[in-house]
This record gives structure tokens, sequence and C-alpha cells, in this order.
């Protein structure tokens, strides 16, 4: 066990140092860079910047040194004191820039992922129990229509329609007296009572893919031969059911935890720029649409490390759940 | 009565193995179903011109934001008629608000009149017409609103149907020839090429997929030209598809690698190339076609959702992304919610390559028919 977790390890690290690399060069990508683009911006604003001030701004953020020089300068700033580096538009380092805000997306993304859970699991057991039945066609055409929404659009119409007939916007993250008020208990409950809008609209997806997947695998094993000796024994109704086909139902589903935790991050700048949360997301998309290229790697860089790290978790998960891959048995 | 039950069972013998699959496909009534919205969809963006009664980008002078034009089949003394008409509106300022609102106009009703002359336009870009499916002779009749540039809906979503179709498609071809040639690749020779490729799809796959485009897409400068920017989107959405693709080329290829029948075309001298193109590709070409089904609702999610972040397509192209992008404000959609009626094609077009796709992957696995 201990040599696996520390293999995964390892593999997590090398994944961690290749997505440093790519990230940077994505944000090198575009031509120009912030001092055109930022010069570029006063001028249609009506002021004009000089060319030496265009130098002066680049010598600053050292944008004339060499694309290996920036980029080892970065990763070793973030190694050896975590600076992150500096944002360009808010002149301030990138880490007070994020601030609250990876603690917003990880709580998004963990309500989530529990809200997908919750509401997956009993649906897709009771659908491969009742199939072909009002109830089981019902949770199918949900979850069809779950899939083909995209995300932006469940969160624009529920926007519309609590605007439209509750006249309160569902958007933002807190009521206005707790906006810069400091963390308490009554903070986060205030919290809680938005956030669960975005984490409904991501979950959605997720929860139709589950939901057919622990279908089709329970409906695989309940005609399975040890179902059959266990019933024999005398093992009867929700015991039956719970200890043995939904265990091994189960699996498939914490081998893809990782996956899921992907799928919500990947998801989440787009619903959090509708609802307008202010959590990583809609910092990306202006850091992106700016050039603020440190602000916009790293956003980039944790997004990947919560999928990564999402990922060692469900590969760990599933080491305790399966003994098969815990003792490295090929199958 | 026996002679015909025989007759059945021969023809079910000698068919061919797209035959078998389709006949299994009819049975599925919701593939139909789809089939039949996504042909119709297809048809739009083959001829956008004469299914939509103005252009993408004609603007209706004055009616900016005008809601979508009431039809009825009322004839003149108020009896039942099939022939639809439609109502004009006025402008009138609302006594309480003092806004500017639009009225139904009862006295200007005129009838939709179907295959009118109207705008000129080249199909194809060199057929020349003038024929539209429907039209009114004075003014404008907007079925689905008119947008903040007085542009008709209906109209724009016709056109934009064509050019989130084809993005797809053309995306769709490139995650296919990327996947085609790294999961053949890697399936067929295994060893390190086959771990190294391996590697790279896990790396890739670790990377939230939407952050990462977004910010490829948003490195695409501001002064490219639509059509650079259509192009490139093409491979931005071929990129996002292409590692679940590989997967499932790579085990097919795995799967049948030692097949006797793959042994006795290498023993007889047969070049890798043609083993993989003349033997291995078409026994698992059917499995490929409905992972590519399956696949295309990702790439018009990827499309819409890029674009309407307004990092995708951007105007004076319309896709439904871009549409979509102006319902984006919530005052608009408060105010003018038909700003959303796009949305529908979206989702009908997803849900119907979803059923399509289901119905497919049911027909083309041999052992689903229980005989």
């Amino acid at each position: 066990m201990i040599k696996y977790i520390l293999t995964k390890l390892a593999i997590m690290l090398v994944t961690i140092f290749f997505v440093s690399i790519v990230v940077f060069i994505i944000i090198e990508l575009p031509p120009g860079d912030f001092a055109d683009n930022f010069a570029a911006e006063k001028a249609s604003a009506g002021e004009t910047l000089s060319q030496s001030d265009v130098e002066n701004l680049k010598e600053r953020y050292g944008l004339n040194q060499s694309v290996y020089e920036r980029y080892f300068k970065w990763i070793w700033g973030i190694v050896s004191r975590g600076d992150f580096g500096t944002s360009f538009r808010y002149n301030r380092p990138v880490m007070m820039v994020i601030g609250e805000r990876i603690t917003f997306t990880t709580c998004l993304a963990l309500l989530t992922i529990l809200f997908t859970y919750l509401i997956a699991i009993p649906i897709g057991i009771y659908s491969a129990m009742r199939q072909y039945t009002l109830g089981d066609y019902a949770f199918t055409f949900v979850g069809y229509l779950g899939l083909s929404i995209p995300s932006f659009l469940l969160a624009l119409l529920l926007l519309y329609f609590s605007t439209k007939y509750t006249n309160t916007s569902i958007g933002g993250l807190f009521s206005p007296e707790f906006q810069n008020a400091p963390w308490s208990l009554a903070r986060f409950m205030d919290m809680l009572k938005h956030i669960w809008v975005a984490a409904v609209v991501l979950a959605v997806a997720g929860t139709a893919k589950i939901i057919r997947t622990l279908r089709a695998t329970l409906l695989d094993e309940k005609s399975k031969l040890y179902v059959t000796a266990a019933k024999a024994r005398g093992v009867s109704g929700k015991t039956l059911l719970l200890k043995y086909p939904v265990r091994v139902a189960m699996n498939p589903i914490a081998s893809t935890l990782g996956w899921e935790l992907s799928a919500v991050i990947s998801g989440s700048p787009i619903v959090a720029v509708v609802l307008s949360i202010p959590d990583m997301g809609p910092l990306y998309l202006t850091s992106l649409l700016s050039q603020d290229m440190y602000l916009a790697g790293t956003l980039l860089i944790f997004m990947s490390l919560m999928t990564i790290i999402g990922t060692f978790l469900s590969d760990i998960l599933l080491a305790i759940m399966d003994p098969r891959i815990r003792l490295g048995i090929k199958i | 009565m026996k002679t015909q039950d025989e007759n059945a069972k021969l023809k079910y013998y000698t068919a061919s193995q797209w035959q078998l699959i389709w006949w299994r496909f009819r049975k599925h009534r919701l593939s139909i179903v789809g089939m039949t919205i996504l042909s119709i969809f297809i048809i739009f963006a083959l001829f956008p011109e004469f299914f939509a009664p103005y252009s993408a980008t004609e603007r209706n002078g004055e009616s900016i934001l005008c809601p979508p034009s009431k039809i009825v089949f009322k004839n003149a003394e108020g009896g039942f008629s099939l022939a639809p008409k439609v109502y004009g509106f006025k402008r009138e300022r609302n006594k309480e608000t003092l806004k500017m609102e639009y009225v139904v106009d009862e006295s200007n009703i005129q009838p939709l009149k179907f295959f009118v002359k109207g705008e000129k336009y080249k199909l194809f870009g060199f057929l020349p017409g003038s024929i539209h499916l429907y039209g009114v002779d004075n003014g404008f009749v907007h079925l689905w609103g008119t947008d903040t540039m007085a542009r008709d809906i209906f109209s724009r979503t016709i056109f934009a149907t064509r050019s989130s179709l084809s993005i797809g498609i053309l995306g769709l071809a490139i995650a296919f020839i990327i996947g085609l040639l790294i999961g053949g690749v890697s399936g067929y020779f295994g060893g390190w090429v086959d771990n190294f490729f391996q590697r790279l799809t896990e790396f890739i796959r670790s990377i939230p997929t939407y952050p990462l485009w977004m910010g490829v897409a948003a490195a695409m400068p501001r002064e490219w030209g639509p059509k650079t920017v259509y192009f490139m989107m093409t491979i931005i959405l071929g990129f996002i598809g292409w590692t679940t693709l590989a997967r499932r080329i790579r085990s097919q290829i795995i799967s049948i690698r030692d097949a006797d029948f793959i042994v006795a075309a290498k023993l007889c001298g047969a070049s890798d190339m043609r083993i993989i193109f003349k033997h291995m590709i078409p026994t698992f070409i059917s499995y490929v076609i409905v992972d590519l089904t399956i696949s295309f609702p990702n790439m018009i999610l990827s499309e819409t959702s890029l674009s309407f972040l307004g990092l995708g397509l951007r105007p004076p192209v319309t896709s439904w992304g871009v549409l979509l992008r102006s319902a984006q404000n919530l005052n608009s959609i408060v105010n003018s919610p038909w700003m959303f009626i796009p949305a529908i094609f979206v989702i009908l077009a997803v849900l119907s390559f979803s059923f399509v796709g289901d119905g497919l992957r049911d027909a083309a696995d041999p052992y689903s028919e229980k005989s």
C-alpha cells in the first residue's frame, strides 16, 4: 500500500512539473505582452503612453528577458518563497489578488461533488431496481436533458426565473451585509445560501452520467450468481442490495471521482462568470483577456493542481475499496 | 406463410453488416426522432438563405428588441382560417414607466406568405436566387423577435446553424485524425511508443479542459479576421476531443492485434500501413463512428461555451454561442426573453446527437440482438 501511494505521489509531482511548463507556454502564446496591451487600452481611453513609459513598464516586470529566464525565475520564486509573481493589472502579488477566491472555488467544487453523489447514487440504485417504471423513465429523461443543456445556459435560466418570479437575484456569493465582513459562522452560512445554486448547476451533468453508469453496472450485477447465492442464504431486502451488488457497482464510481472533479473544475469558470461568483473563474477570464500572465498562469496551475490532487485521492480511495488494486494484482 | 418466414431469414443471413446495423437502428424510436431533427438541421445549414427571411446582418431600421410576432389563424370575419397572418407592432410610451414599448397593432394585420420573393442571395456562393420560405409583403416579420441591433433572431439562428454544425464537424474530423494516428500507432506498435502516448494522454487529461482551451483561445490576437479565428477554433475543438477517441482506437487495435487474420497478413508480408488500414480499421469502424457521434455534442457545447465567453467565434460570424452571448446580460434577458430562443437549437442538436449515438451504439453491437 505504501509503495502504491509513493508511486502515485511521484507521478503526481512529475505531472505538476510538466503542467507548469505547459501553463507557461500558454500564457506566453499571445503576441505582444501586458505592456503593449496596457498601452493600447490607455490609448483607446484617450491617454497616450510614450514609448519610454512602455519600456519602463517592460523593464519593471521583466518582460524584456528571454522566455527561459522568466520561466525559471517564476518557478524558482514559487518553489523557494511561495511567490507566484506580480499581477500587472492589480499591481500586487498574485497570491494577494487571488486571496479568498481559492477557498470559494474549493468550496464550490467540494459541494458540487457532494451534491452529485448524494443525488446520483440513490437515483441510480432506484432506477436499476425499478427498471422500466415511470420513475426510471422520468429520471432517464431528466438525465438526458441534464447532459444536453450547456451549464451556462442552465445558470442563465435559473437567473432569469429567479429574477422574474422572486425578484431576488441568485447571483453573487454574499448578501450585501456580509460582502466585506470578516469570516464568521453567519457569513459562512450566508455563502452556503448563495453557492448552492452554482453547485447544483455544475452537478447536473455529472449526476446524469453517474446515474447511467450506476444503473448499467447494477443491472449487470443484479442477476449474477453471488447475489443469488446470498439470497439463498437468506439475506434479503436492503442488506442484500447494499452489501452485494451495490458494493461492486460503487467501484467504477470511485475510480472516476478524479475525472468528476476535473469536469467540475473545468466547468466552474463559465458558471461562475454567469452567476457572478467571485471565485477563480471570473478572475481567470479577465486575466486572460488583459494578458495578466502571471495571474492567469497561477490560476491555471491551481485549477490543474486541484484536479491532480483529486485524481490522487481517488486512486487512494479506489485502493482502499478494491483489494485487487491495493495488492497490485493484475486483473 | 412458411416461405415468407424463410425469405425473411434468408434476407437476414445474407444482409451486409451495414444493413444489419440499419435494421437494428430502425427499432429505436428516439434515435429515429433524433435523426430526423438532425437532418432538418443539416438542411437548414445547407440552405440557410432560403429558410431565413432575411440575411444574418440585415437590420430592420428602428425595431430594436422587437418581441416575436404573433401568428393568428383568422380570416377577415374573425373565424378560423388555415392561412396564417401576423400582427405588426407599434411603439407606444407606457403611461406608468414612461418607457417606449412595443404594442401589438391590431389594425396592422398581414398575411404570412410562403415562397415569397425577397432579398437576393447566392446559394453556395454562386447560385443566384431570391425565393425565401416565408415573408410578408410590407415591412418585416420577426417570428422570434429582434436583437439589440434590430436583426431578425430567427434568420440569425438559421445562419448560425451552419457555422456551429460545420465547426463541430471540422473539429471532430481533426480530433478523429489525431485520435486515429496516436491511438493507432500506440496500439499497433506497443512498447515504449505506447507508453509515451499513454502518459501524454493522461497528462493532457490532468489539466482541466475548459480553462486550458480558454487560455489557448484567448491567445488569438484580436486583429485576426473571422476566417482565421474560425479555422483556429476548429483546431482548438479538435484538440479538446482527441484523447477519448485515441483511447478507444488504441484499445480496439490491441484487442485484434494478435488475431489470426492479422498474423496471416503479416506473414504474407503486408506492410504496417496496409495492415492497419486494410485489415484492422474495417473491423472496428462502426464502433469508431459511434464514438464520433457521441463526441459531437461535446464539440457543440465547447464551441457554444467558448463563444459565449467571448473567446471563441466573434461577430460578424454568427454561431449559436455568439447569439447566446447577447443574452448574457441579465437585464437583456429579463426584458427580452426571446433572446434565449437560439438555445433551443443547441439543446435539440445535443439531445438528437445523444439519441442517435445511443441508438447506433446498440445497433453496431452484434451481440445486442438475442436470436
